[in-house]
């Protein structure tokens, strides 16, 4: 490596380091996420944002720009609706809840809630991995997809309100109903998985049957499918600083599996 | 039980020209035919037939005849046979009613009530084979005026898209269509000048080398979309409606989800691909302003968004309302639009005629003074260049056209492209069928309708005078009325022909 | 104002759409607050609108006139106001009268003549029993249906609502509301499709007490105008918001309904669930859909309803439109945006969103004798409650 290769490459690894800091006080959401872009494609990777109250689409605006897997934005306040849309990589951190439509069609990357999130969380979303500490609202993993070993996985350690999971037809989404809290499981909503054709939901606690849509079928999860549990439930401990031990106890608890009846849960419905 | 429905075709054969040669038999995808090889003769299973005349082209010594079947049922006013026959296959399967393409009804076909206007003396006709003639067009939002600094000029802010005919290929699916057809469309439009739009069924790698011709969709299902489908293109499309089934969402029956489609599409094979409904983030303009500007950002605002709806009663009042969500180019899709498969008590009852819900929008917009907002782009039963000349002097910057690309691949509007057996090869997976569009005659078939179309466009323009197409857009003056009730005349603000 | 269907609609589309973004805020031991924060809160979701109207209810701003009617009037030309104070001065005792006090702004243009009046009905040419608020919601109707460009948009005892075309925060900067005390502040941004020019066409819809912001839009708006066209209410405005406030008046204050049912009756549980619920629920609620089935709300909305002594915010059964309530102390919030809600109250005790057909309601806090009275002040009206 020649001297000039090797200041530029030590040049490009403080950049990687180094934390940028925003204050998005009285910014509008145009101007704070264009900033970042900019940021990043000058090659900078850790962004720290105070002060965010309701500025959209963060973490939207980021294709094409190199090693975007490493790039996480820790964001301070409320942010506004449609964080991480069609995100594609970075890792976005709320401390503080969130609003609606997060991790909308997103295709891979993170997004990690130390408080509740809205409606609407992972439409459509196709990869990546969601964790929220706390509740979610309505119409939570709405035609979720996968495809061979792309698939998003949610995992809430809360409780979530109706509409759960409609149309899934891929990915994974476990539902915790406040274990780590040590309560006992909670009101699971209702019209859960309406149209589910693919993917699978685990809920802790009991599920019961007017509850779920007519496609939806109940089992006990398999071993195999303990172990994903069990594994992206340590994941969410790890991002949230909780005890991995308690994972293991997890076992002891009533978890549901809800999954499809059949891939083709109209196919009654026309008449060819 | 024994089915009480009766055949709806009748396959006459020639028997002195039938040589048993059993090209009708290897080519009908909905099994009608049969060979008796005992006694050397072809058999017919007329209850299959749906008219696709594939056979009827194909036989070599011209010896099928694929008629209606007139003797059925007692003729009646009220209950045509398409009503008995409905109603006893609901009977029998206790399912809803499918079908293809676009409206057949014989609601007023207004283009066919609308006459043009020519240039008599007082100014003289342009002839288009020797003066040039303007098709070029721009899609996307226009500012309200220009600014010059220092005798510069300030660039435009708002980006835009660039056709050279007004005329662009509609959004057909990969999974509704084959995918040959698909790869036909996208090279055709790109080799002319013009785009094509990707539906929602997502846009195969191998095709991103066509990005300066496609408009994507992001439609409610969601499928195929990441952020390189977005900016390998150059339009990206918020599909909310389609003419053919307003407010329902699209069904890709399981039968076409095949491998590569579920890889494209992210679902598992064999599944129904369902779009819901609604865009589940949008019940509200302001969730719809929302959505267009997480697309601007996604695409760091190199391209226009545009938003399709279908034409409905009060599409004027929702055309306004989305150009001010920020939509740069607005889509309306009539009554007649068509589609793969969709729910035939909707396909023909719900929505209303494009001609009039242009011509309503079109004043909407310039009465509230922001016509300049965005780009306005109809389809939904336009059939000839005819029609294409009357949209745009109706007020249309352009149009799509899905059903004419269709018919140029091959397409007879049999109507049953929700089967997945279509004989043509355009709207199934079977790959036994799908080779049957080659690629190549159908990139070309497709480039001659454009090329014939915009001919004739321009030979319409230069019959008026005019040598440029932005004097026609909106030129209401070009046209007039012919068997017309004023109300009518009035909705479409076009005089009677002789006033 | 006469033709006041060609004013708020002017296409004559079959109704009028509008959506947005809706903040409201209740002090329930009747603490008077500046406007302030309100402001602060909905300007923050300038997204959700697009500056063609915003508004706002105030309730316990005029203090010193509590008892007296506050007809806060728009007059588009000075004729108008003429014919209209001709006609005040006949059917009302007219107590005081101002302009109503405003900051001209360049993003403000062509605002009409905004006055107040501060009145008792005089009981002239009357010949039946008839309350004094119905009295005066008749001689409002008059006035808005007959007198060219005058409208009344406001008409309840100590509070009035401001509101026109422009973004909120500007309404609110022309109208100087940072100076204006009220325990109960409802605000709206609005994004309109169909009516760009006209001020009464902003949000909140009144009549007499009662203000409603709404987000949303009602499908169900033509089946709901129709019955309440045969209670004699005139739905002139052609939007749901009327509609909401029409309906509203008559369950509560006609029928004397209370508050949590008007708002079953327009979000019940679906038949499903009703069937489960244990017998004298399931009766309720059968006897509510059949009587006032009419009367249900279909379509995604989102409301802040509000009258002296509670807000009320309510969403619709599937809760299509977002809505998040908080609580800081005495002060309920409520808001389509979490993020306006923290921007003015960092901290919170407690933050949640509503399940969808169930309302939030916010009451100020005791009950005894007759009168309102708040830091000593007394307000008047017609609910009961008490304060210190």
């Amino acid at each position: 490596m020649s001297a000039s290769e090797a200041a530029r490459a030590k040049k490009e690894s403080f950049k990687s380091r180094r934390v940028i800091k925003l204050d998005a006080t009285g910014t509008y959401y145009k101007d704070l996420n264009r900033e970042i872009r900019a940021r990043a494609q000058e090659g900078f990777r850790l962004f720290e944002v105070n002060n965010v109250y309701g500025q959209r689409y963060l973490g939207t605006n980021l294709w094409g720009i190199k090693d975007r897997e490493k790039i996480r934005i820790r964001i301070h306040g409320t942010p506004g609706s449609d964080m991480g849309a069609f995100m594609d990589g970075p890792t976005l951190e709320v401390f503080g809840n969130a609003q609606d439509a997060i991790g909308n069609t997103m295709n891979c990357g993170r997004i990690i809630v130390h408080g509740s999130a809205g409606d609407v969380l992972g439409y459509g979303m196709r990869g990546g991995e969601i964790y929220v500490r706390g509740n979610v609202g309505y119409r939570v993993g709405i035609h979720m997809k996968e495809y061979m070993n792309k698939v998003p996985t949610v995992v809430i350690g809360g409780t979530m309100q109706d509409f759960f999971g409609e149309y899934m037809a891929g990915g994974r989404i476990i539902v915790l109903n406040k274990f780590f809290e040590g309560n006992p499981p909670i009101r699971q909503s209702y019209f859960i998985g309406t149209g589910m054709h693919g993917g699978s939901i685990y809920v802790r606690g009991d599920v019961e049957a007017h509850q779920i849509g007519a496609e939806v079928g109940i089992s006990e999860p398999t071993d195999e499918e303990w172990k994903v549990i069990e594994k992206y439930v340590a994941k969410y401990c790890a991002v949230f600083g909780l005890e991995k031990r308690q994972v293991k106890l997890l076992k002891r608890e009533k978890f549901w599996r809800l999954s499809a009846k059949s891939k083709r849960p109209y196919g009654r419905m026309y008449a060819y | 039980m024994l089915t009480s429905m009766l055949p709806e075709f009748r396959v006459e054969r020639n028997e002195d020209r039938c040589i048993q040669c059993r090209v009708c038999e290897r080519q009908c995808s909905f099994d009608v035919y049969g060979y008796d090889a005992d006694h050397d003769v072809m058999i017919h299973r007329e209850e299959n037939c749906v008219a696709c005349q594939r056979c009827a082209v194909l036989c070599p010594t011209n010896a099928l005849n694929i008629r209606i079947n007139d003797y059925t049922y007692k003729p009646n006013a009220n209950w045509t046979r398409e009503h008995i026959q409905d109603l006893k296959k609901q009977a029998e399967t206790g399912g809803v009613l499918l079908t293809g393409m676009g409206c057949d009804k014989p609601h007023k076909i207004y283009w066919d009530h609308i006459l043009i206007n020519a240039s008599q003396v007082t100014n003289p006709s342009i002839d288009p084979l020797r003066e040039p003639m303007e098709l070029r067009t721009f899609l996307g939002r226009r500012p309200d005026h220009l600014e010059m600094k220092d005798g510069k000029l300030q660039t435009i802010e708002h980006p835009s898209v660039e056709l050279s005919t007004p005329i662009m290929f509609g959004a057909m699916s990969y999974g509704a269509i084959s995918y040959n057809s698909f790869a036909s469309l996208a090279q055709a439009a790109y080799e002319y000048g013009t785009f094509f739009n990707t539906g929602e069924g997502g846009w195969p790698k191998e095709l991103r080398k066509y990005g300066k011709a496609t408009i994507v969709q992001c439609a409610s299902g969601r499928f195929g979309i990441d952020l390189d489908y977005f900016n390998d293109a150059s339009m990206v499309e918020i599909k909310i409606g389609q003419g053919a089934k307003p407010g329902i969402g699209g069904h890709l029956p399981g039968e076409k989800v095949s491998e590569h489609i579920s890889q494209t599409r992210m679902i598992p094979e064999g599944s129904d691909a369902i779009s819901p409904a609604p865009h589940h983030d949008i019940y509200s303009i302001e969730d719809l302003q929302m959505l267009i500007h997480a697309l601007k950002e996604a695409t760091d605002y190199r391209m226009p968004v545009s938003v399709k709806i279908s034409a409905v009663h009060n599409a004027p009042a929702i055309a306004s309302g989305m150009v001010r969500a920020g939509a740069d180019v607005i889509v309306v899709d009539g009554l007649r639009g068509g589609t793969g498969a969709a729910p035939k008590i909707l396909r023909d009852n719900v929505g209303i005629p494009i001609e009039l819900a242009l011509a309503a929008v079109d004043n909407r917009l310039r009465d509230e003074g922001i016509r300049n907002w965005a780009s306005l782009v109809v389809s939904g039963g336009i059939r000839n260049s005819g029609d294409v000349f009357k949209a745009i002097a109706l007020g249309a910057d352009a149009v799509y056209i899905g059903t004419p690309a269709l018919m140029a691949l091959g397409c007879t509007v049999c109507q049953k492209c929700y089967t997945g057996n279509c004989a043509w090869g355009i709207t199934t997976q079977n790959p036994y069928l799908t080779k049957r569009v080659n690629p190549e005659i159908g990139t070309r078939n497709l480039v001659n309708l454009l090329r014939a179309w915009s001919l004739e466009i321009k030979e319409l323009l230069g019959c008026g005078g005019i040598n440029s197409i932005e004097s026609v857009r909106g030129n209401r003056l070009q046209l007039r009325g012919i068997g017309l009730e004023q109300w009518e005349l009035d909705v479409l603000g076009i005089r009677g022909a002789g006033q | 104002m006469k033709d006041l269907s060609k004013a708020n609609n002017p296409y004559n589309d079959e109704k009028v759409i509008s959506q947005c973004s809706i903040f409201g805020m209740m002090d329930t031991s009747g603490k008077l607050h500046s406007g302030e924060r309100v402001i602060t809160a909905i300007a923050n979701m300038h997204e959700r609108g697009n500056g063609l109207g915003g508004g706002f209810a105030i309730y316990g701003c005029y203090p010193d006139r509590a008892d007296d009617y506050a007809l806060q009037i728009m007059y588009h030309t000075r004729a108008s106001r003429t014919e209209t104070e001709t006609y005040l001065k006949k059917f009302f005792d007219i107590r005081f009268a101002e302009e109503v006090p405003t900051f001209p702004m360049k993003a403000i243009r062509n605002p009409p003549d905004v006055y107040r009046y501060f009145v008792q009905p005089e009981r002239v040419e009357i010949h039946e029993i008839i309350t004094d608020d119905d009295l005066v919601a008749r001689r409002v109707f008059k006035i808005n249906s007959s007198i060219k460009d005058a409208y009344v948009f406001s008409s309840g005892k100590n509070m009035g609502v401001f509101k026109g075309v422009g973004f909120p925060e500007q309404i609110a900067e022309f109208f100087g509301l940072k100076d204006y005390y009220g325990y109960i502040w409802t605000a709206h941004g609005r994004f309109p499709t169909n009516t760009q020019g006209w001020w009464g066409g902003a949000h909140p819809f009144s009549l007499l007490d009662w203000t409603v912001v709404h987000n949303g839009e009602i499908s169900s708006y033509g089946a709901n105008r129709r019955f309440l066209e045969m209670y004699d209410y005139v739905c002139t405005m052609h939007t749901d918001t009327e509609v909401v406030a029409y309906a509203v008046d008559l369950l509560a204050r006609k029928h004397g309904l209370p508050i949590e049912t008007v708002m079953d009756i327009f979000s019940p549980p679906v038949w499903e669930q009703i069937d489960r619920m244990e017998p004298s629920r399931k009766e309720y609620f059968e006897a509510l859909r059949r009587v006032y089935g009419p009367l249900l709300l279909n379509g995604p909305f989102a409301i802040i309803v509000a009258h002296h002594g509670e807000m009320v915010a309510h969403t619709d059964r599937i809760r299509l439109r977002p809505m998040v309530a908080g609580l800081s102390g005495d002060i309920v919030y409520t808001s389509s945006e979490e993020s306006s809600i923290r921007l003015v109250s960092p901290e919170l005790d407690r933050v949640w969103i509503p399940v969808g057909g169930h309302p939030v309601i916010a009451r100020l806090k005791s009950v005894i004798g007759d009168e309102i009275v708040v830091g000593g002040k007394a307000i008047g009206g017609s609910k009961v409650l008490e304060v210190n």
